[in-house]
């Protein structure tokens, strides 16, 4: 049985894995080679997914989008899904550089599940649903129950995670997040904000200020009731200011060598009121 | 130990056997094939030293487990020399400007360049810092080698 098995289809994939239900999976590599390079990770068997075509589709429907767990972050700033989910693209454009973007991919995001990975506030501003598929079939949670902690997931062995299916919402979506220069960093705090117009609801979820994606729930519910929901009147200075504020309440970060507990609270808060007026703005990004 | 696989690199069939499973592409091309153009730096994705093209992607080659990219078309810096004395018109470009510095970063360079430009044929100093802002220089300040880029370009769209 070979030690390194490159699947060119999902049957192929879930296949290797069931023979080898300790195998590594690699996606575009750009989180596990790292840990392979300096030595931390040595796998015995490694099953390759980034050449499945089933896991690289995607799909825009009026009100669903449909993303595979083998999209690169390329792919998804520079096709239709950039229109269909804008602050999923605006997400992948913060990810490293250019050719980490070409190789980086969703399923790899998930799987690593770092609180910093930058799709992940996201896709729990989306309500995504992560579809994972194993020796029993295809399983499906939403993001709290796919994260469960700092890195660890809820996949079982032979699983692998195949695609995430979030709303497509009528309304502004922003994704800001905050590090040392503007390109090539990773998340000292994250932030994604969705409007959903027919629902009067604001959805906001943030990344790398604590040990999952948390939702800010609180928040979301308070700042619903102070909108004025016609098109273009935008939010009230006060309102988004209390709101960042409310925001910050749902982080709990951490000091360590990337940032400080409270830099991280004050740039929730920072940009959780930045992202409520720009997503409230005239020709917002995602507004129809 | 993976079984013997076969990398297809600048055209050429290159048999690697007898591997261990965790090489990634860069050491692969360098200690193995003897393709030392590419360079070795961080090993983490962060400089783009080891840029190669990989069926015509960008990709950072330390970030690629070797055995894995058997059957795809690599191309290092050493494929993409064409024009005067074997050098690329990018190459060139390079040398004209005085891009060149220390050089270890440049090979990383002309390979983001080149896929810079065959997607781009004129692109503004936003867009090349854009496509460069994963390849670290520590020498030169960039602007040379945005010159660089600028000329390459010219020279490109002026050929038929």
């Amino acid at each position: 049985m070979s030690d390194v098995v490159v699947a060119r289809s999902l049957n192929e994939a879930l296949g290797a894995l069931a023979e080898r239900p300790d195998a590594t999976v690699l996606a575009g590599g750009t989180d596990l080679m790292v840990e392979i390079n300096r030595g931390l990770r040595r796998p015995s068997q490694v099953v390759a997914v980034a050449q499945v075509p089933e896991l690289r589709q995607w799909s825009v429907a009026d009100n669903r989008v449909i993303v595979g767990g083998g999209v690169t972050y390329t792919e998804m700033m520079t096709t239709a899904l950039a229109d269909a989910a804008p602050a999923l693209a605006q997400a992948a454009r913060t990810v490293g550089s250019p050719p980490i973007r070409n190789a980086g991919t969703l399923g790899g995001n998930l799987g690593t599940a770092s609180p910093a990975g930058d799709t992940l506030p996201v896709l729990a501003a989306l309500n995504a649903q992560i579809v994972v598929a194993g020796p029993d079939g295809e399983r499906q949670m939403g993001l709290d129950q796919f994260v469960v902690g700092v890195k660890q997931t809820s996949l079982q062995p032979g699983e692998l995670i195949v695609r995430a299916e979030m709303d497509r919402p009528r309304g502004g979506q922003e994704f800001l997040k905050i590090g040392p220069r503007n390109a090539m960093v990773i998340s000292m705090a994250g932030l994604a904000l969705v409007v959903d117009r027919d629902a009067r609801a604001v959805r906001c979820a943030l990344g790398a200020v604590a040990a999952g994606i948390p939702r800010a729930t609180e928040a979301e519910a308070w700042v619903a009731e102070r909108i004025n929901w016609d098109y273009g009147a935008g939010v009230d200075d006060a309102v988004a200011v209390e709101f960042g504020q409310r925001v910050a309440d749902a982080s709990s970060p951490i000091d360590d060598h990337r940032s400080t507990a409270a830099y991280r609270r004050h740039a929730v808060a920072v940009l959780a009121t930045r992202a409520l007026k720009r997503a409230f703005a005239e020709g917002s990004s995602g507004d129809a | 130990m993976p079984d013997p696989y076969t990398l297809r690199v600048n055209g050429a069939d290159c048999e690697v056997a007898d591997a261990d499973l965790t090489e990634s592409l860069l050491f692969v091309l360098r200690e193995r094939l003897g393709l030392t153009g590419t360079k070795n730096a961080c090993t983490e994705g962060e400089c783009s030293s080891c840029a190669v093209l990989v069926d015509g992607v960008l990709t950072c080659s330390c970030l690629v487990l070797a055995a894995s990219a058997a059957g795809q078309e690599i191309t290092t810096v050493e494929g993409l020399g064409d024009g005067r004395d074997g050098l690329s018109v990018v190459q060139e470009a390079f040398v004209d400007e005085g891009a060149v510095q220390c050089g270890f970063c440049t090979p990383g360079l002309i390979v983001a360049v080149h896929d810079l430009l065959e997607a781009d044929p004129d692109p503004s100093d936003g867009d090349v810092r854009e496509a460069l802002s994963g390849n670290l220089c520590r020498c030169t300040g960039y602007g040379r080698i945005l010159a660089a880029v600028h000329s390459a370009a010219a020279t490109k769209r002026s050929q038929p």
